[in-house]
């Protein structure tokens, strides 16, 4: 996501305007109106983002919300490896919505955590933290024993001096916080750390999430709180037409009825109650706007644009982003691969289902939820109880996952919430509860996509021209209007095919992209464009080198040694050398590869897969990881873990279907979704390396499926060019 | 409509309708949160909680039904559970969400098979779906657990 907001322009900050004025790609009359998201308020000595208790037990302020990914913990480890403090008496508090103090620099400054980039985008600003609250302890050090500063040490949140004299940072926390904070305070050579890329930076919330206590939105219990429902349309685009709410009124416990712009919402007293209400309810729906197509009908819409077969003006949308040599040459021939991909709409599914608690008095709004882009949600909310953003108070919960749901540019669940709010009123708290079957048919799904390729090789069977066409339902055309120039077209659909070192190392190449609309809402899902891009490219490279008779490694070898992309050739060489690449696989097993790089890290994965009645099984997964610096190896081992068992849950079973614009899945019944038997076992290696930290949430998991159809086709000799992999 | 339940050894006296599901009693009416709704229809296992030892899914599991049976929710395990302290060694949680049924479930396991093998864990496991993924780290924690020498017992109502 940090790709998609800084390339489009989509949020730009100035620093410039009083008060932190944040610039949304809108006109200046607007940006008048969107002033104030946000005060350098007094945060204390040690600033936004460090606090420190008298007994000398040390909070770090997280920006970020966490969702699963790890996040809290190796931010949390940042400033305490530059601080030097005692890990174990280290806990992290969620920040509050604050846009000037807690923008995230790599989504165009808005408060926000998508693209992988939490740890990336908080490393120098936290070490920096970190560093600048030791120099004050230590210059506090040496003016109380009088001694030189150059004398003390700190270690373990212990300040010594040789003349035995010593002190926790409780113990001169006054002085400390008398000591100006230095303006570029020294950091600490990372080949110095203590703390970072040690197994001791572990989880700190592990202890709340085993005992029930971590509190969630779902979990929010207020005084005089209300639980809302609401009946939506059955189709997208649909609106209510009218509906008799007599029989949901009579049912116990429901409080009121309300039209809001989503659907009907039924307020009650319980969860139970606002449910049974909203079944109760009958609603006649205006479609005259609504998408009434079937997936199977846009999906023949995209094949036939990719070959050439529609004529009007849809035709006319192609946009280049690759062109290298004479595009002429690049159209195939008789000798070119020819592979059509279909990928389907995925949904999140979350196992916390969308929710979101809501507060209105009069123009003022207060939030309690997972909330993934605050800047965005205040934003949204702010038009509603029409109220400047900043005003907007959000209190940021864990989520149960979001894998990007809980980030879009309309904020749908949270400004239906406050469209309930707003209704209820008297500053009356109401917790929007969304069932599984609300949640799954709600829409914001991984958009559908259909990818052609035409390859042709050269006498060694290397690729030597390279045509591709990808017809995708655009992410970004969600966003408000942009500030700068209309982009020639929404990278998010080819981000990883774009940039891809097999086509830097292909002499010519023609890739093109399309993005017709559907009336279908569309949003990021974990790892996004790669989702779909790292498994065309990696399947179609093993079928390459199937057709060339080379070794899937040793053909990559060949294609990234040409593109100088140093960092895959790493990674699959970790990978392969760990898996035993080469020798033969364990008796019944076959090993597929593959390798992408996606927000700032390139991993590589060798998969062991056999097939049982048709249905891959896949036992187990070696996979190597370039992410810069390693904060937490427990933790990226966390993630490639989760993220494997994410995208094979996906390649195996996922699927969104529609027919006449029924979505025909509700439940995990209708959406399978991968389980603990289906579950790889993962084996994670990190690659050493001295760059700054790049993701880990992401990059794992679009790799996971290419390598599973990689296996196949060597057991079967057949491409896997329709995704799920198992039907129905 | 009162009724009374039994809930962690305490009685309650409850008021929802006897078609409530057990669930949104423990959560809304008795305010016992860790129990976690993902489905509502007894696909995801993430309301998990045990009945007289046994696992069931409270979404599924109305009022009416419940009668005198003893309820064990995850606030019931008291966090000191071999389960919850190897859950916490090998840092299971991601989101956490699922975490609570996954636990409960493992309970239910321990206790009628204290060294179950890959098998009988995935296929006690196989109802709780986690969507984050920590399916392996949810299987290396019941192993960790099962190894302890004090055998694990579903929490005594
Ligand atoms: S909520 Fe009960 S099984 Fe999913
Ligand atoms: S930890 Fe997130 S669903 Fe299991």
């Amino acid at each position: 996501m940090n790709q998609l907001l800084n390339r489009r322009g989509f949020l730009t900050v100035s620093a410039t305007l009083a008060g932190g004025a944040l610039l949304v790609g809108c006109t200046p009359a607007q940006q008048m109106g969107l002033i104030s998201l946000g005060a350098e308020e007094d945060f204390g000595p040690f600033g936004p983002f460090l606090k420190f208790a008298k007994d000398g037990a040390v909070t770090v302020i997280s920006k970020h919300i966490e969702f699963g990914q790890g996040n809290h913990a190796g931010l949390a480890a940042i400033a305490a490896e530059e601080l030097d403090a005692d890990w174990t008496r280290v806990t992290v508090e969620q920040a509050a919505a604050n846009t000037k103090v807690y923008g995230n620099t790599l989504v165009g400054g808005a408060q926000g955590t998508g693209g992988s980039s939490a740890i990336a985008n908080s490393w120098m600003q936290l070490r920096n933290a970190g560093a600048a609250a030791r120099a004050m302890f230590i210059g506090a050090a040496a003016k109380s024993w009088d001694v030189p500063a150059g004398e003390i040490t700190l270690a373990n949140g212990v300040l010594a001096h040789a003349s035995g004299k010593t002190a926790g940072f409780g113990d001169l926390l006054a002085e400390a916080a008398m000591v100006p904070p230095p303006a570029a305070p020294k950091l600490k050579d990372p080949k110095t750390f203590t703390l970072i890329g040690t197994d001791r930076v572990r989880r700190k919330d592990s202890v709340a999430k085993s005992t029930g206590v971590a509190r969630y939105t779902q979990d929010v219990r207020l005084p005089g709180m209300l639980t809302a429902m609401v009946a939506h349309a059955p189709r997208f685009g649909a609106k209510v037409a009218s509906f008799d709410d007599a029989a949901a009124k009579k049912v116990p416990g429901v409080v009121a009825v309300y039209k809001i712009p989503t659907g009907v919402a039924v307020v009650a007293n319980s969860t139970w109650a606002a449910k049974s209400g909203r079944d109760a309810l009958k609603v006649t729906w205006d479609e005259a706007k609504a998408e009434k197509r079937s997936s199977a009908t846009i999906a023949q819409q995209y094949r036939d644009l990719a070959s050439g077969k529609t004529s009007g003006p849809e035709k006319n949308g192609w946009a280049s982003f690759d062109s290298k040599g004479e595009a002429a040459k690049a159209a195939g021939g008789a000798n070119a691969l020819e592979v059509d991909y279909d990928f389907p709409y995925l949904a999140h599914a979350t196992m916390e289902p969308m929710n979101c608690v809501a507060i209105v008095k009069g123009n003022s709004a207060h939030l309690l939820f997972g909330s993934q882009f605050p800047t965005l949600d205040q934003i949204n909310t702010a038009g509603i109880v029409k109220n400047l953003p900043g005003t907007i108070k959000i209190d940021t919960l864990f989520a149960g996952g979001s894998f990007g749901r809980r980030a879009n540019f309309q904020s749908d669940y949270v400004t239906e919430c406050v469209h309930i709010a707003k209704k209820v009123g008297k500053g009356t708290p109401v917790k929007l509860v969304w069932t599984r079957e609300d949640d799954m048919r709600a829409g914001y799904y991984r958009p559908m996509v259909h990818h052609a390729i035409r390859v042709t090789t050269d006498a060694d069977g290397m690729p030597a021209t390279w045509r591709h066409r990808v017809v995708s339902q655009s992410i970004m055309k969600g966003a408000p209007a942009l500030a700068g120039p209309k982009p020639k077209f929404d990278s998010s659909a080819v981000e990883g095919a774009e940039g891809s070192p097999y086509l830097k190392a292909t002499p010519v190449v023609d890739g093109q992209v399309i993005s017709p609309d559907a009336g279908v809402p569309v949003l990021w899902w974990r790892s996004v464009g790669a989702t779909h891009t790292a498994y065309v490219m990696e399947h179609t490279i093993d079928q390459l080198a199937r057709r060339a008779g080379k070794d899937p490694v040793d053909y990559r070898r060949a294609l990234f040694t040409k593109a100088k992309a140093d960092r895959h050739l790493a990674v699959l060489n970790l990978a392969a050398e760990k898996a035993g690449w080469g020798a033969p696989a364990p008796a019944g097993w076959t090993r597929g590869v593959a390798v992408h790089e996606s927000f700032g890290s390139v991993v590589a994965q060798v998969a062991e897969v056999k097939l049982e009645n048709g249905v891959p099984k896949v036992g187990r997964v070696v996979t190597a990881i370039d992410c810069g610096i390693a904060i937490s190896p427990d933790q990226i081992a966390s993630q490639m873990e989760g993220g494997i068992c994410y995208g094979l849950s996906a390649a195996m079973f996922g699927a969104i279907t529609l027919t006449d614009g029924l979505v025909d899945q509700g439940n995990f019944d209708g959406y399978r979704v991968l389980r603990n038997s289906e579950a790889p076992t993962v084996e994670t290696y990190i690659l050493r390396s001295a760059n700054p930290p790049s993701g880990v949430g992401e990059p794992g998991t679009p790799v996971i499926g290419p390598a599973v159809a990689n296996a196949i086709l060597a057991i079967t000799g057949k491409p896997t060019l329709n995704l799920p992999m198992v039907k129905g | 409509m009162a009724s009374t339940l039994d809930v962690n050894g305490r009685s309650y006296n409850v008021n929802s309708a006897p078609d409530t599901p057990l669930l949104w009693v423990l959560r809304d009416e008795l305010g016992l949160t860790g129990t976690k709704y993902g489905c509502g229809i007894a696909q995801c296992g993430a309301c998990t909680v045990l009945a007289d030892g046994q696992a069931v899914r409270s979404c599924q599991f109305p009022m009416s039904a419940v009668g005198a049976a003893k309820i064990t929710t995850i606030e019931g395990l008291g966090g000191t559970h071999p389960l919850q302290a190897a859950w916490v060694k090998l840092d299971v949680p991601q989101c956490g969400y699922c975490q609570s049924g996954q636990i409960m479930s493992a309970v239910a396991l321990l206790a009628t098979t204290p060294k179950p093998d890959d098998a009988a864990i995935t296929a006690a496991m196989d109802g709780n779906i986690c969507r984050c993924g920590a399916y392996q780290r949810i299987r290396a924690a019941i192993k960790d657990a099962a190894a302890q020498p004090a055998q694990p017992q579903p929490a005594k109502a």
